[in-house]
């Protein structure tokens, strides 16, 4: 039994690394700093990814701004107020939404956000983002915010504190570091997507700073460098995914670093 | 006085640890043997000298707060039968019994925090100065406001040991300015006995002071507000004697201005801190009674066969 599990910990850790040096391998040499401020040039004149980077970051942040507050007050809601019927209704509703393939996210934003406007833009990829989002951090907030002793809410509620005061002032702010884990967590997880950005944020070969313009993303222009005829190209997504695991991984650091100060 | 009712209570269990087995021994031989009369003769004469002016004693001080056939329920489980109880002002009130035998449910009640418990029933009435605490239109948070409490666990909200004990002012708007907010906060912990152990690091984690300290800080919360009544559920249960002697002392000298209930599974406390016990048994109240009186010459035999051990 302890060598099988074992066996499987080891297999499944060591993928884990194989890819992790593999693509440190293969990106390491076309990166440098040009690499990561310059936007893409044509085959044969190098170019780099400052522009994904920079869209990445613009992605995140207005999904992050759309995604966090929702998700956040949906499970403040489930934790204080869903015990009856539209609880476990709204709970299972946010279950299944987590489980929505991300593509089918990307088209849902495509007919409802793009095509009205008649527009690639970072606004509907922040959405279809903050879509992804919403259902993780409401699940999480409710977890830790169910972690808060009961105690603690009666010993405000024992001095006069209406309900509301209660979750405000005491109940929230002991949940708010597990809240700010599960946050993060749900900002390295969309980070990595790709496909709900395809029909909506699209893509660009330009910096942008504009929400209503299509914009890059490290995941978009990962695929399209992969799907290119291009050996430079190839070598540049391996660099971006170089790139992008870091990130994804230094968020997964700070999370750590969070949690560790709680104990 | 406490010390001779503390002498007496271990000469009692002294008495039932030497003839109890004794006594089973008797029962067994099936023959009719009246009861070990040796402890009520004992107490007799330890009651007869005890002066009649102790605050106990006295009769017809006004209640502060009436229980009137109280009726309670979580669902369809009855947790409290036609319980009536005066509660006298500025007295130190115990409720004693078993697990489970709604002391705990009754002290919840008389600031409506089994609100917050679903499915839960009230009937009956808790008369506080002239009115039905139940009545529709009761401002409940004004009556939290007026009945204090403090918990078994100590509760410190994860924060500084200023906020905590400022919470209750803050919230309810009882100092104008900051000056008087940290007069209040400084008095409440004066009353708390805890000033002089936290003055110097009022602006660190309450999480870091010890586990009597944060109950202590509890009580402090609790006091800031300046509540008329103090309800305190087994608030020294998960302290050691020495935390719990202090809670002790500061619930004496808080009767001075507090009327305070307590719940305590530990009858010695129950016997030491307060001037009037009720005893509680499968949600009904068996007997209440001067404390004296509980702990030496009972008048029920359910409380007599508690208090000495026989059961519970």
């Amino acid at each position: 039994m302890t060598t099988l599990t074992a066996l499987c910990t080891l297999v499944a850790v060591g993928i884990l690394l194989i890819i992790l040096i593999y693509i440190a391998l293969q990106g390491i040499g076309s990166l440098s700093f040009r690499f990561l401020v310059d936007s893409p040039r044509p085959v044969g004149e190098g170019g780099g990814i400052g522009n994904a980077i920079s869209g990445t970051l613009v992605l995140l942040g207005l999904s992050a701004a759309i995604g966090l507050p929702f998700g956040i007050a949906v499970g403040i809601y489930l934790s204080e107020f869903g015990s009856g019927k539209f609880g476990s209704l709204v709970r299972f509703l946010t279950d299944t939404l987590t489980g929505i393939p991300s593509i089918v996210t990307g088209v849902f934003v495509y007919t409802i956000v793009v095509v009205p406007l008649k527009h690639f833009s970072a606004l509907a990829g922040g959405i279809a983002l903050a879509l992804i989002m919403v259902p993780i951090v409401a699940r999480t907030t409710e977890e830790m915010i169910k972690l808060v002793p009961h105690s603690l809410r009666e010993g405000a509620l024992a001095l006069g504190a209406p309900q509301w005061r209660t979750t405000l002032g005491v109940v929230i702010p002991a949940a708010a570091s597990g809240i700010a884990t599960g946050a993060m967590l749900a900002i390295a997880r969309i980070s990595g997507e790709t496909a709900p950005l395809l029909f909506t944020a699209f893509g660009s070969r330009f910096f942008s700073y504009y929400l209503d313009q299509p914009i890059a993303s490290l995941t978009v222009q990962i695929y399209n460098y992969a799907i290119s005829p291009y050996d430079e190209w190839h070598a540049q997504a391996w660099a971006a995914t170089l790139v992008l695991m870091t990130m994804i991984l230094s968020i997964n650091i700070v999370v750590r670093f969070f949690t560790r100060k709680r104990f | 006085m406490r010390s001779e009712i503390y002498e007496l209570r271990f000469e009692i269990s002294d008495l039932k640890l030497r003839y109890g087995p004794l006594q089973s021994e008797i029962r067994n031989s099936q023959f009719e043997i009246p009861r070990m009369p040796a402890p009520t003769l004992t107490t007799r004469i330890a009651v007869a000298e005890r002066p009649a002016d102790t605050p106990a004693a006295r009769t017809g001080a006004a209640a502060k707060i009436s229980v009137r056939n109280l009726n309670f329920f979580y669902g369809k489980t009855q947790a409290l039968h036609d319980v009536s109880l005066e509660i006298p002002e500025r007295i130190v009130m115990a409720f004693i019994g078993p697990s489970g035998c709604g002391k705990s449910t009754l002290l919840r009640t008389l600031n409506r925090m089994n609100d917050v418990i679903p499915a839960t029933r009230v009937e009956g009435e808790v008369i506080m100065d002239g009115r039905d605490i139940y009545e529709a239109g009761t401002d409940v948070v004004d009556l939290r406001r007026k009945v204090g409490m403090v918990f078994q666990k100590s509760n410190p909200f994860p924060k500084t040991i200023f906020d905590n004990v400022a919470y209750g002012l803050r919230i309810n708007r009882l100092a104008k300015t900051k000056s008087e907010l940290a007069d209040r906060v400084e008095q409440a912990l004066n009353d708390a006995a805890l000033w002089s152990e936290v003055k110097d690091r009022l602006h660190t984690s309450a999480l870091s002071l010890s586990g009597g300290q944060q109950q202590r800080l509890c009580i402090a919360r609790a006091l800031a507000v300046r509540p008329e009544v103090v309800l305190m559920d087994e608030p020294a249960s998960a302290l050691d004697p020495i935390a719990t002697s202090k809670i002790e002392e500061l619930i004496v000298d808080l009767k001075k201005r507090y009327t305070i209930v307590i719940v305590t599974h530990n009858m010695q406390q129950a016997a030491r801190v307060s001037d009037t016990t009720a005893f509680f048994l499968l949600g009904k109240l068996i007997e209440v009674n001067s404390t004296e009186k509980m702990f030496t010459n009972p008048t029920e035999k359910l409380t007599e066969d508690y208090i000495t051990g026989r059961f519970g």
